[in-house]
């Protein structure tokens, strides 16, 4: 499969800290790339490093086929980039700002007014083009930051947070432009917010403290690090035989752990087929009425804070 | 320099949209209007305040008008210079606009070429309506000047302030916020006026430039026009190499 990205050794060191530690990195060409992360991690590093916003102290990267360096025009020509909080000058009107960055990439006459009206559909601003920015709300100016992105029908769009600022609804319009994407673009997609993740990524990256934690596609994370969830909900008012079975099944060989959230019980098995066949009769000996039972698997949620939690872990036994 | 031209018209625009180029125009036609005026009746002002004190004041001239307007833009310039070229780069880094420009296929030297144009632009347009206000009405109350000097005057004029505004400019490429700008800025006005006092010195620096605006206003050959001239031409070039060499490589 072709490349779109390609890191190797990245490194990016301020003084001591390091905020990128030798990230390797392969991007597939069309996907749509989710490079998760808790605050901090280095994620926007990693964007920064991309774009040539700045340098790294070691190693290189690639994209779409070029060197990545500060002076690189030819690479600004083929990428789009949305910041995490997008700014523009507030005194120009929507439409005027995309019809100046359409300039920038050599657009014009009626190929910037068509492109222009074409990003603004896309991304829902038509009716308030020609308004000036400085009056657009926080979802506005998100739509507008993706819109000036896409203006030169980018090979590689890199977007830092594109959702997290956003109401839902906000939220839902952006993932589906971004879903719409695939196959055109790669989109390279740095983000906090696992739901937005799942919804449109093919394949994801978790980066923790500079360093990469996994890559891998949604589904086979979830299949690599999945161990079964087990859900009861019973009838409201048994609380005390609830908690007599949460205790119970603490002790058991197969349960690998057990949490009480909101009158519900949600038991991680670490033997699922024993589990399948013992944990209804001890539901029964403590003479519970469930209201659900269900078999789930885990969300990326739960992988993520799973794979977070270990790496931090792996990262204290060395320090020993 | 890819991206110039689109940059330069974008910052045009924003020098006019953001009230900036016509505020700091009539400020300067202000400027213009009242040198001359000053110049005319400051004399008999102060006969009407001092009351039945016996003072002499000699006759007001053509050239009093012209120092005026010299003194007046030579104060109040450099300070329109650094207010304008304090957030233009460092406002830009600040607010992140420059990220979302400098993604695209825009040359820094572009980016900060646009800037000076923007510079010279609002300045300019200042300085030839303080010029044109400032011309007629000394016509009007003494004699007409020689246009040709008068317009070389300017020049000169338009020169002492962009210095110091391409100084701050270079300030505001050093910085990540406009304060510091213009606390650069105003360390650089500094400097080029203690420079400027020293002997064998000042002939390099802005105020020399005023001297020699006001022979030629007034249709006399200036002592020294040639060093002063070159010396802030290569101040201005100087520091927008500066800028550029600095900006090149900064991360944003």
């Amino acid at each position: 499969m072709e490349t779109a990205i390609h890191c190797e050794g990245l490194v990016k060191r301020y003084r001591d800290f390091a905020a990128l530690d030798g990230l390797d990195l392969d991007v597939p060409a069309g996907s749509i790339f989710g490079f998760l992360g808790p605050n901090g991690a280095g994620k926007t590093t990693t964007v920064r490093l991309l774009t040539g916003l700045a340098q790294p102290t070691a190693g290189r990267a690639v994209v779409s086929g070029l060197a990545v360096g500060q002076d690189s025009l030819p690479l600004r020509e083929r990428i789009g980039y949305l910041d995490q909080q997008p700014q523009f000058y507030g005194w120009m009107r929507g439409r005027e700002f995309l019809e100046f960055v359409g300039e920038l990439f050599g657009l014009r006459g009626a190929t910037l007014k068509a492109r222009v009206e074409e990003v603004l559909e896309q991304t829902g601003l038509t009716e308030a083009s020609k308004r000036r920015i400085s009056g657009y709300s926080g979802g506005m100016k998100q739509r507008l930051g993706l819109a000036q992105a896409l203006i030169n029908r980018p090979e590689v769009l890199f977007l830092d947070e594109p959702a997290s600022a956003l109401d839902p609804a906000g939220r839902r319009d952006i993932l589906e432009i971004i879903a719409g994407l695939r196959g055109r673009s790669t989109v390279f997609m740095s983000t906090h917010i696992l739901a937005d993740v799942e919804r449109v990524c093919d394949k994801v990256a978790i980066i923790n403290r500079g360093r990469l934690i996994v890559e891998a596609s949604v589904d086979e994370l979830q299949a690599r690090y999945a161990q079964p969830i087990f859900i009861l909900e019973p009838e409201p008012g048994q609380s005390a035989a609830l908690n007599a079975l949460a205790q119970v099944l603490r002790t058991q060989t197969w349960v690998a752990a057990v949490t009480l959230e909101q009158g519900e019980l949600h038991l991680v098995a670490r033997d699922p087929v024993t589990a399948s066949h013992a944990l209804l009769p001890l539901v029964v000996q403590h003479q519970l009425t469930l209201v659900r039972f269900e078999r789930g698997r885990p969300s990326l949620e739960e992988i993520f804070l799973q794979l977070v939690e270990s790496s931090k872990v792996e990262e204290k036994e060395v320090v020993r | 320099m890819r991206g110039f031209t689109v940059m330069v018209r974008k910052e045009l625009r924003e020098q006019w949209r953001t009230a900036r180029l016509p505020v700091v125009a009539i400020i300067f036609l202000i400027f213009g209007l009242m040198s001359p005026l000053l110049a005319k009746y400051m004399p008999d002002l102060i006969k009407s305040f001092a009351g039945e004190i016996q003072m002499v004041i000699p006759k007001p001239t053509t050239k009093d008008a012209i120092a005026q307007l010299l003194k007046n833009l030579g104060q109040f310039g450099p300070l329109t210079g650094i207010l304008l070229a304090m957030g233009m780069v460092a406002g830009e880094k600040e607010r992140r606009t420059a990220v979302v420009v400098l993604t695209k296929p825009v040359t820094r030297q572009a980016f900060l070429a646009a800037k000076l144009v923007a510079l010279l632009a609002t300045l300019g347009s200042g300085v030839v309506l303080a010029g044109i206000a400032c011309y007629i009405y000394t016509a009007l109350l003494f004699e007409v000047l020689p246009v040709g000097g008068f317009i070389a005057s300017c020049l000169l004029l338009l020169l002492a302030v962009l210095v110091y505004a391409v100084l701050t400019l270079l300030g505001s490429t050093l910085v990540s916020s406009s304060l510091p700008a213009a606390g650069l800025g105003l360390a650089g006005l500094m400097a080029v006026s203690l420079i400027g006092a020293i002997p064998g010195l000042s002939r390099f620096m802005p105020g020399s430039l005023y001297e020699a605006a006001q022979s030629l206003a007034l249709g006399q050959q200036p002592t020294e026009l040639m060093v002063p001239l070159l010396s802030n031409l290569a101040l201005v070039a100087l520091a927008m190499f500066l800028a550029w060499f600095f900006f090149r490589r900064q991360e944003l």
